[in-house]
């Protein structure tokens, strides 16, 4: 196949993949929206007055970044494994596999969708959080980059997830039990400063403190972390999850018997 | 030039299940092969190998010269599967999923949609393009894997039983098409449990049992094997006693009907003869069975080991 064609088979799987997850829009784009509207309204409007201000910043406003990075992750991840195990399941990852498409048009076409459905959510969810609060771009090319490497990240880790998966049981087990609690963990909604010594250490193992402080840095300009060092260790992660998935692929892990 | 080229191909699955031994397979170019086997034979392992959903253990396999270890794209670009499950989203229509696929094969939009609109009518489901498939019968998912195999024209169309649960008057236009296709230069390859499907349809077979090719010739040629055929003779009149013949063996299936057995050697006007001699008048006649069947039923049975506890056959 020629140069021309891998891109006629790439945009055909981006196409294929945007058009699933916008044509069910009711699962996918409009409950991070309906979950964010109520943290802002219980965490910010209710409870934010009384715990203060953090940063510098009002609690509604501090928080604000690590909520829409909580829906660009959960939105990536989703995507690509629900999306992929579904190929699976219903067999219709064959019509790829005995196709002429090398592994890393396949990869890329599925990462690509899963950033798709994250920056779509991500725009979604900030939208609905200036209904509650101002928020002002202090970098946009660090707010641009971080939510681009945190879908492209979380991606692959999605993909991951699917290549493995056997039942619809093993989808929702890595975002239960793993993700979710490194999300709340990851600094959303508290600065890692309040935490004792120990803990603070234990947070910088955590990938999505790097995500949510390099996002909050892009936004109000205040991060726990060095925002260039966050950007590298998600290229690094990212770079180490698109190798795996790549040789995951090549070996026929999951898809070819 | 060989279509398909397959030496020496073997699968030896994780749990030590040997589904193929070995085998060597040619195809030419613009054959309508048949490959048969009972269930289990490893017709749709070979299938696998060849459209890489599943990985060999060892062996080579070439399609249309090019090996599938080295070029593995190219030889793919070649290859049209139709597999025998249904295989495609029950949430897209149908115009997307045919679209698609040749989109996976670096088909312009433009030329997919021609296409699909020459396929999905040819196959009588371009009315239904914006349907999405889970509304589909049957019938029209088997369609709609055909149409989506074709939309990228390939040399090589691989079908794993095509016509599986599908009506006679169905499976007959699919096979219409599967004769144009082929008439138009398309290599094509069948596996199916029809054996009046393949006799009909194909010009060359193979037969698989238990991981090993046990017959590779020419329809004609195997059929030529057929020594004795049994044809079923419906009667005018009721018999009153069973007519003896010579060189002819009847069996009384009821009043009216008989069976003969007819081998190579005689004529069919020697049965008439000595029946008109005898008076009996007959209304009507068929084969009691379809030839191919009887020879694949006897090529299985000499490919079997004799059952334990059989005369000869030596202790477990």
């Amino acid at each position: 196949m020629t140069r021309y064609a891998y891109l006629v088979a790439f945009v055909t799987i981006l196409n294929k993949e945007v058009t699933r997850f916008m044509r069910i829009w009711l699962q996918t784009i409009l409950p991070p929206a309906i979950t964010m509207t109520l943290y802002f309204v219980i965490f910010g409007h209710l409870i934010g007055p009384r715990i203060g201000e953090m940063g510098g910043f009002r609690y509604i406003q501090y928080i604000a970044p690590g909520l829409i990075m909580m829906s660009v992750i959960t939105s990536a991840y989703a995507n690509v494994v629900s999306s992929f195990f579904g190929a699976k399941f219903q067999k219709h990852i064959e019509e790829m596999l005995v196709a002429p498409i090398p592994n890393w048009v396949i990869l890329s076409g599925y990462v690509c969708g899963g950033v798709a459905r994250g920056v779509i959510v991500g725009i979604v969810v900030t939208l609905v959080a200036l209904f509650f609060t101002d928020l002002h771009m202090h970098s946009f090319w660090i707010t641009a980059a971080v939510v681009l490497l945190t879908s492209i990240l979380f991606s692959l880790g999605g993909l991951i997830n699917g290549i493995f998966a056997r039942s619809f049981d093993d989808i929702t087990i890595i975002p239960t039990f793993v993700l979710t609690p490194l999300t709340y963990l990851g600094g959303v909604f508290y600065s890692i400063d309040l935490l004792p010594e120990f803990w603070q250490r234990v947070s910088l193992a955590n990938p999505i403190l790097y995500m949510v402080n390099a996002f909050r840095y892009g936004i109000l300009g205040v991060s726990d972390i060095d925002a260039g060092a966050a950007l590298l260790v998600l290229a690094v992660i990212s770079a180490a999850l698109y190798g795996v998935c790549l040789t995951l692929l090549n070996r026929g892990v999951g898809v070819r018997t | 030039m060989h279509a398909l080229e397959i030496r020496q191909l073997t699968k030896v699955y994780k749990n030590g299940a040997v589904a193929l031994k070995s085998i060597d397979l040619t195809v030419d170019e613009g054959a309508f092969f048949a490959l048969l086997g009972p269930n289990g034979a490893g017709k749709s392992t070979t299938i696998g190998i060849i459209s890489s959903l599943v990985n060999k253990t060892g062996g080579t396999v070439r399609i249309f010269g090019v090996d599938m270890d080295t070029h593995l794209e190219e030889a793919k670009s070649s290859i049209g599967l139709v597999p025998q499950e249904i295989n495609f989203s029950q949430f897209e229509t149908v115009l997307d999923i045919v679209v698609n696929q040749a989109g996976y094969y670096g088909v312009r939009r433009p030329l997919a949609l021609a296409r699909a609109e020459k396929y999905l009518g040819r196959l009588g489901l371009w009315e239904r393009r914006n349907h999405r498939s889970r509304t589909l019968s049957g019938g029209m998912k088997r369609r709609l894997m055909i149409a989506r195999a074709m939309l990228h024209e390939p040399r090589l169309l691989i079908l794993d039983e095509p016509t599986a649960g599908v009506d006679i008057e169905l499976r007959r236009s699919l096979w219409d098409f599967l004769r144009e296709t082929n008439a138009a230069g398309t290599t094509i390859i069948l596996t199916t449990h029809y054996l009046e499907e393949a006799e009909s349809l194909c010009r060359n077979i193979a037969i698989i049992d238990k991981g090993e090719i046990i017959e590779n010739t020419t329809m004609k040629h195997l059929l030529a094997q057929l020594n004795v055929e049994t044809f079923i003779l419906d009667l005018r009149r009721p018999l009153a006693a069973m007519p003896d013949l010579d060189c002819f063996a009847l069996r009384r299936i009821d009043e009216t009907t008989l069976s003969v057995d007819i081998s190579k050697d005689r004529s069919v006007n020697e049965l008439f003869a000595q029946l008109s001699a005898r008076g009996i008048e007959v209304a009507s006649m068929r084969n009691k069975a379809n030839r191919l069947e009887e020879v694949f039923m006897r090529l299985l049975a000499e490919n079997s080991p004799p059952e334990t506890g059989a005369p000869g056959a030596p202790p477990p």
